[in-house]
């Protein structure tokens, strides 16, 4: 027996009692062993054994009862074969089209006619060859028109299938009553070719364009396809526990999963055992694999490289990072940004306007044109349907957001939607958060200054002898006896800092903690002080010799703690939060494209100014509150006038600054809360990226620009001359099959434009 | 100046009657909106029918799109002020779920954003 758990959409339902007659009829069904159905969510999730029951049979079921379970959705494969087959169909079409419009040009135009065989210049022939064009390869225009005029709406198709129709019918009519043309004193030449190369044209335009398309939204199936396939869990079974491979799907919360080198890691999770390093690269954008041990978290879809660990599953399904950065991709790249609002408002009269601006081209040349003037008429009006391409405008916006969008997940760079994008980029200041932030969030040891050093500065000895043997290691060790019993994070780091030296520490009695000063005990049989200034003070011990390295050391941005042993002091133990690695050059990066950086935190000004100096950053304001960030954020947007300021922060504690300020930046995390509450979420750690995301976003509007620059001026330029406003004054007309050539390739340039984004070096 | 033939003056009222006729027909039609409360299903044939619907702040509406029209065009919906962009293939139900949380008028458009529907959210 094999048992299955899946889940089916379930069409039909409204009520309680649907939920009830499907489950009764899943659960009847041969095979199902449990069945439950969820109204809300209009979702069935069925029991069954695999041997003895299909998905059909479980559909057959349902379908008896009114309703409808669907079958698997469509896969990604499918829609692709799809998608392929309808493009193989367009290929078809242009080829045809092209091939006999050719002939047929060859048989008409002035300058080849006398070089063409005879079949070709006969207009039955011509009529016969473009019939099949006009009406079958031209059908999807027809297809898109008619249910489009039911609706009194028109689109692009219905431009095409009426400029293409017009010169269709009047060469049919030429051939077929050439006397009554030429009575009217126009000469009887049909215009077949045009109708049938402006097709082949426009549907060849429509090819590259959808090829082109496809690669719009490359990035969100690279992240489908980045997600593992199945799981080896380990499994309680008959008193032993046994490995089983399962599909994605079917792993829970608390599995057990083991991970061997080269394997991918299935969903998120905890490792319990073992220990190997993870090329997190296609997640976070992060090139430098990362070691991870027990207790570490590991990320789904990312690639387990040197060692074999097991793992508890901590998120699975739509909860992993790497499903709520395809949820957030997916958002984004459907959002719609400020700047396309003028493109909207326009396409939405733009093809009546154009069927209007034909009318009128028709009339003009009619009324006011030259002789033929029916022809002059005829030939313009269908260039001006022809040439007028709304695409290009609709596609302007869209597919530049959805590569820009797209660039920026696959470096660790998460934009929410298409107004942060926009807004990102006219950033002039960008505010960080300290802690956690610019620098690592965990203090760390970075100094032990024993006696003998301190001393050995100095002319004067002292009888210091037992004191003076004290190393650097001694004074850690008996600092982290100390404050093994406090909670204080700075004891943390020394008590840790001596782990790592695997020290053993020493038997600490009448331990005290004093608030605000420090620690004391006796340790190894001495009377011993670990603490700050006031504490020396008030047990008056001497440190007028060490005040030289004391200052030094807090002015490097340090909190110093000062041992003392049985009233004298023994050295100096100094813990400092680590600047991170990449802050610099991060700084330097966002000062090199103009925008000002400021860094606010809760720390005391020394120690702010000290970080500030080392990473380059002139404006600090310090000792600031944490409810006091947002009103600092409202100060800095609002001297020298209104400035677009972004915030940078760990996105959980500083969730309402993030909020507050025009763009929040939420570093180094894929939580939940932290990408609610951020427009832009950088996974990678790396605070470079903050510059990246702005030069990316900059990048993405120019050429947001720079298609509509195309997508407008190509029509406020070219329909006017399509008209033949020129031709007073130069004696020039555009023929409709310029027309089709100057439409086709204006969407595909718009949609290349928006690709070569991909080309940009993050 | 001359008088005007019979054919220009045809040409004229053609002219000018499908000018006047092309804004009324496209223009100028009625908004019919249909009223929404759990799910609604629009056809994706030449546009969206229904074209307008108005559905409830604050609540969760299912909107099936069924795409009966072969149109490239109409291939994709995009509901931007609900960062929603769909695939639909061809006759196959995609649902897509919004919660208003504003009252106001919010559109929805085809990927080349040629074909217009409205959501209203009372």
């Amino acid at each position: 027996m094999t048992e299955v758990k899946k889940t089916f959409p379930i069409r039909g339902m409204h009520c309680a009692s649907c939920v009830r007659v499907t489950e009764r009829a899943l659960k009847k069904t041969p095979g199902v062993k449990d069945a439950v159905v969820n109204l809300a969510t209009a979702k069935a999730t069925v029991t069954y054994d695999k041997d003895n029951c299909t998905p059909e049979q479980l559909a057959q079921s349902i379908a008896k009862t009114g309703y409808t379970l669907e079958l698997e959705e469509k896969s990604e494969e499918v829609q692709k074969k799809e998608k392929q087959k309808e493009l193989a169909k367009l290929r078809t079409k242009v080829i045809a089209s092209l091939i006999t419009g050719v002939l047929i040009l060859w048989g008409s135009f002035p300058g080849l006619i006398n070089t063409a065989p005879e079949i070709l210049k006969n207009f039955f022939v011509q009529l016969l060859l473009a019939t099949p064009i006009q009406f079958w390869a031209g059908a999807e225009f027809y297809r898109a028109t008619i249910p489009a005029l039911k609706h009194r709406t028109a689109n692009m198709d219905t431009l095409v299938a009426l400029g293409t129709t017009v010169a269709y019918i009047y060469s049919a009519f030429v051939t077929f009553f050439p006397h009554i043309v030429m009575n009217l004193g126009v000469e009887h030449m049909p215009y077949f070719d045009v109708a049938v190369i402006v097709i082949g044209l426009i549907l060849l335009g429509r090819y590259f364009e959808a090829k082109a398309k496809a690669g719009t939204s490359d990035a969100i199936k690279k992240l489908i396809g980045l997600a593992a396939k199945t799981a080896r869990v380990l499994r309680q079974a008959q008193d032993k526990l046994s490995e089983i491979d399962i599909p994605i799907d079917q792993v829970q919360i608390n599995d057990v999963i083991r991970v061997r080198p080269g394997e991918k890691i299935p969903v998120d999770g905890t490792i319990l055992e073992g220990e190997s390093s993870i090329d997190e690269s296609m997640i976070t954008g992060e090139s430098i694999p990362v070691d991870k041990a027990k207790g570490d978290t590991v990320v789904g879809a990312t690639m387990n490289k040197s060692g074999t660990f097991i793992y508890k599953a901590t998120k699975v399904g739509s909860d992993t990072m790497l499903a709520q950065i395809i949820k957030l991709v997916e958002e984004a790249q459907g959002s719609k940004a400020p700047i396309q609002r003028l493109a909207d408002l326009v396409s939405s009269y733009f093809v009546p306007i154009v069927i209007i601006l034909a009318l009128l081209t028709f009339g003009a040349w009619y009324i006011f044109g030259p002789q033929p003037a029916f022809l002059f008429a005829m030939l313009n009006t269908v260039a001006v349907l022809i040439i007028a391409c709304p695409c290009a405008m609709g596609l302007a916006t869209p597919t530049a957001i959805m590569v820009g969008t797209g660039k920026g997940a696959e470096h660790g760079i998460l934009i929410k939607d298409a107004e942060s994008l926009e807004i990102a980029n006219k950033i002039k200041t960008v505010v960080f958060d300290k802690t956690g932030t610019l620098t690592n969030g965990k203090p760390k040891v970075t100094d032990i200054i024993p006696m003998s050093v301190i001393l050995s500065k100095r002319s004067e000895a002292e009888d210091l002898n037992e004191i003076l043997r004290l190393t650097q290691n001694d004074i850690l060790r008996i600092a982290a006896s100390l404050e093994r019993g406090s909670e204080h994070s700075l004891a943390e780091a020394i008590v840790k800092a001596s782990e790592e030296k695997n020290f053993s520490l020493a038997k600490v009695e009448k331990f005290k903690a004093i608030a605000g000063h420090g620690v004391e005990g006796v340790a190894d049989k001495q009377q011993v002080f670990l603490g700050n200034r006031k504490l020396m003070e008030k047990e008056k011990v001497d440190i007028s010799f060490a005040r030289s390295d004391l200052e030094r050391l807090e002015e490097e941005g340090k909190t110093v703690m000062m041992l003392a042993i049985d009233g004298k002091l023994a050295g100096l133990v100094a813990v400092a939060d680590t600047v991170k690695e990449s802050a610099r050059s991060g700084v330097e990066a966002l000062q090199k494209l103009g925008i000002e950086v400021v860094m606010i935190t809760g720390d005391n000004k020394r120690t702010a100014n000290a970080v500030a100096s080392k990473l380059g950053i002139k404006r600090v304001f310090a000792e600031v509150l944490p409810q006091e960030k947002e009103k600092i954020l409202k100060q800095v947007q609002n001297d020298n006038g209104r400035k677009i300021v972004a915030m940078v922060g760990d996105g959980i504690n500083d969730a309402p600054a993030l909020a507050a300020a025009d763009v929040g930046i939420a570093m180094g995390t894929g939580t939940d809360v932290a990408i609610e509450a951020a427009d832009i979420t950088l996974i990678n750690k790396d605070l470079r990226s903050v510059a990246s995301a702005i030069t990316l976003s900059k990048k993405t509007m120019r050429t947001i620009k720079i298609n509509l620059f195309w997508a407008f001026g190509y029509n406020i330029i070219l329909i006017p001359v399509a008209m033949g406003v020129l031709y007073p004054f130069f004696g020039i007309l555009l023929n409709p099959i310029f027309a089709s050539v100057a439409m086709a390739s204006s969407s595909i340039s718009v949609v290349s434009n928006s690709l070569l984004l991909k080309r940009y070096k993050i | 100046m001359k008088p005007m033939t019979i054919d220009k003056l045809i040409v004229t009222i053609f002219s000018l009657a499908g000018m006047a006729f092309t804004y009324w027909f496209f223009l100028m039609k009625k908004e019919e909106v249909v009223s929404v409360t759990d799910s609604v299903d629009i056809i994706v044939e030449g546009g969206y029918a229904p074209n307008t619907i108005s559905i409830p702040k604050g609540k969760t509406t299912k909107i099936n799109f069924v795409r009966k029209d072969p149109s490239s065009c109409l291939e994709e919906v995009v509901l931007g002020d609900f960062k929603i962009r769909k695939y639909l293939p061809l006759n196959q139900k995609v649902t897509v779920e919004v919660t208003p949380k504003v009252k106001g008028e919010f559109g929805f458009a085809c990927g080349m954003n040629m074909f217009h529907g409205k959501i209203k959210v009372v």
